[in-house]
């Protein structure tokens, strides 16, 4: 018996002085497998210019009609993308998307993939409500904000909320744009996701 | 005048004397308590290839503060059934027995200040052994006491199995300490430690040393004996129905027992002060105490995350059946040696 006992502590004196396997997340982080479907991501040509031609594609494909697409005609001197329209905004969301990768595979310019990110949790329910400039790939020579609308969800998560007065973070289906098309046109599901809006909540 | 006030004596030695020391130790066992908890989660999480507490302060250092801070700040939930003055006083008695037995034993050997003779115990007994037995008996209506007036039967039964464990192993402890008396001739710890001086009573008396720590382990409430609190099984045994700082003083009387063993350990089979080797006496005692109360502690930690916890009918069997037995023949063949070699 004694010789048990004394295999067990050998065993777990062992164990003690090996060294933890535990990783520091966040200071640490084991990057995520090559083909892991995370957080979107809308890619640019090497050009600099966006892949995404507005087309809709994914919207229409996504099967819990997360994604929102709100497309814009290119100026021709200054094209945002190289077909004749792009997306003046386009917005996930991440509450509802089940990360199935429908949108990258119903693209057209391979414009948009799931990337590796899975950090995605957050504590207000308009930030999980990624934007254009959440997706979008960075580029030196254009501004990440270039297009899209500061009225867009997540604006609050930018800072725009104290810098703009009268911003409120909402999301894109439930701000009446009478440029927007109207839903169940755009490509978008007549049942859309709806966040709820604190301060639109608390006033009524 | 404050010359008398000063002069006034309780037993050999000056009132003040004896105060401050017992803010010492007293500051000394709190503080112990705070870093054993850090302590058994750190060794545990190693030994689990974790890491442990490492965010409140460098090395997670200032855990057991912030751990203070939340158990104060918590709510105390109480069963409506209880008793209310029972459920009130029995954590404390938890606390209050650990300390009060830490009262005679002897940190150092006896130092000399302008003729003053200091003794390193905050009261220096003759019968300090008898004195510590009694103590530390005492805990023991704290986890029953605590699990009656909780009425809650996990409580309940915790209690009762707290009170089964200890009976069952006081007697083979006893018997083991009685070994240790008998070498020393002695029940004053200063006497049994210096009695050490030749050699250590771990190395004459192996068998009482390890009856000993078993039984330590058991009065503790460690495991492999943690059968009172059998979190698995009774939802935290005798504590279950306590919350925020009362459960934390049953959590100080446990961790502060775990240090009153160890140091009772030391000073009667580790030769308490006294250094390893005779010539490495130039570090205080102190120090070479402290180090072999701290090694018993890890030990304590370590047998803690390896073994399993023993069935309650085991258990009974190994203090009964087993400890009790070896207790008896080692003091049987102890007196024998000592009758036959001093005559």
């Amino acid at each position: 018996m004694l010789k048990e006992l004394a295999k067990g502590l050998a065993f777990t004196m062992r164990q003690l002085l090996r060294k933890p396997i535990t990783m520091q997340w966040p200071e640490e982080q084991k990057p995520a497998p090559t083909r892991h479907r995370g957080r979107h991501i809308l890619h640019r040509y090497d050009n600099g210019l966006e892949k995404c031609i507005g087309c809709e594609l994914c919207s229409g494909a996504c099967p819990v009609g997360c994604i929102y697409v709100e497309p814009a005609e290119n100026d021709p001197n200054n094209p945002v993308s190289p077909g004749e329209r792009y997306a003046i905004r386009y917005e996930i969301n991440l509450m509802r998307c089940i990360f199935c990768g429908y949108c990258a595979e119903a693209c057209p310019t391979e414009a948009i993939t799931l990337g590796p990110r899975y950090d995605l949790a957050d504590y207000r329910r308009e930030r999980l409500v990624a934007t254009k400039e959440d997706l979008l790939e960075a580029w030196p020579g254009f501004s990440q904000s270039r297009g899209a609308n500061p009225l867009g969800a997540g604006a609050d998560q930018r800072g725009q909320a104290e810098h703009v007065p009268g911003v409120s973070p909402r999301v894109a289906w439930e701000q009446p744009d009478a440029e927007s098309p109207p839903l169940g046109q755009a490509g978008v599901k007549q049942r859309v996701p709806s966040v709820a809006e604190p301060e639109r909540r608390g006033r009524g | 005048m404050t010359a008398n006030i000063l002069d006034f004596r309780i037993g050999p030695d000056y009132w003040w004397v004896i105060g401050v020391k017992a803010v010492i130790i007293l500051g000394f066992l709190v503080t112990a308590f705070a870093y054993l908890t850090l302590a058994e989660r750190k060794v545990s999480a190693r030994i689990q290839l974790r890491i442990g507490p490492n965010r409140v302060g460098p090395m997670g250092l200032l855990q057991p503060a912030a751990d203070g801070v939340k158990l104060l700040f918590k709510e105390n939930v109480a069963p409506a059934g209880r008793d209310r003055l029972i459920y009130l006083v029995a954590p404390g008695l938890a606390t209050v027995a650990a300390v009060v037995a830490f009262a005679t034993i002897p940190v150092s050997g006896v130092s000399t200040v302008n003729g003053y003779e200091l003794h390193w115990d905050i009261a220096h007994l003759n019968v300090g052994l008898l004195f510590i037995l009694a103590i530390t008996s005492l805990g023991i209506y704290s986890i029953f006491l605590g699990g009656w007036a909780s009425n809650s039967k996990y409580s309940l039964l915790g209690a009762l199995r707290s009170s089964a464990q200890l009976i069952s192993y006081e007697m083979a402890v006893a018997f083991a300490l009685l070994g240790v008396v008998i070498l020393a001739g002695s029940l004053d710890l200063e006497q049994i430690v210096t009695a050490q001086h030749h050699a250590w009573f771990v190395l004459l008396q192996p068998l009482a040393f390890v009856l000993y720590f078993m039984g330590a382990l058991a009065e503790t409430n460690r495991a492999p004996f943690d059968l009172p609190e059998a979190e698995n099984e009774l939802v935290g045994g005798y504590h279950t129905e306590y919350s925020g700082m009362r459960f934390g003083l049953y959590f100080m009387g446990e961790y502060i027992n775990m240090v009153t063993v160890s140091s009772i350990a030391t000073a009667l089979f580790l030769g308490g002060w006294l250094p390893i080797l005779p010539f490495l006496d130039f570090i205080p005692g102190v120090f070479w105490f402290l180090g072999k109360v701290f090694t018993l502690l890890f030990v304590m930690i370590w047998i803690r995350w390896t073994f399993p916890r023993l069935r309650y009918d085991r258990l009974m069997n190994l203090g009964w059946k087993v400890l009790l037995p070896l207790g008896l023949i080692n003091v049987v063949i102890t007196g024998t040696v000592v009758a036959l070699t001093s005559s």
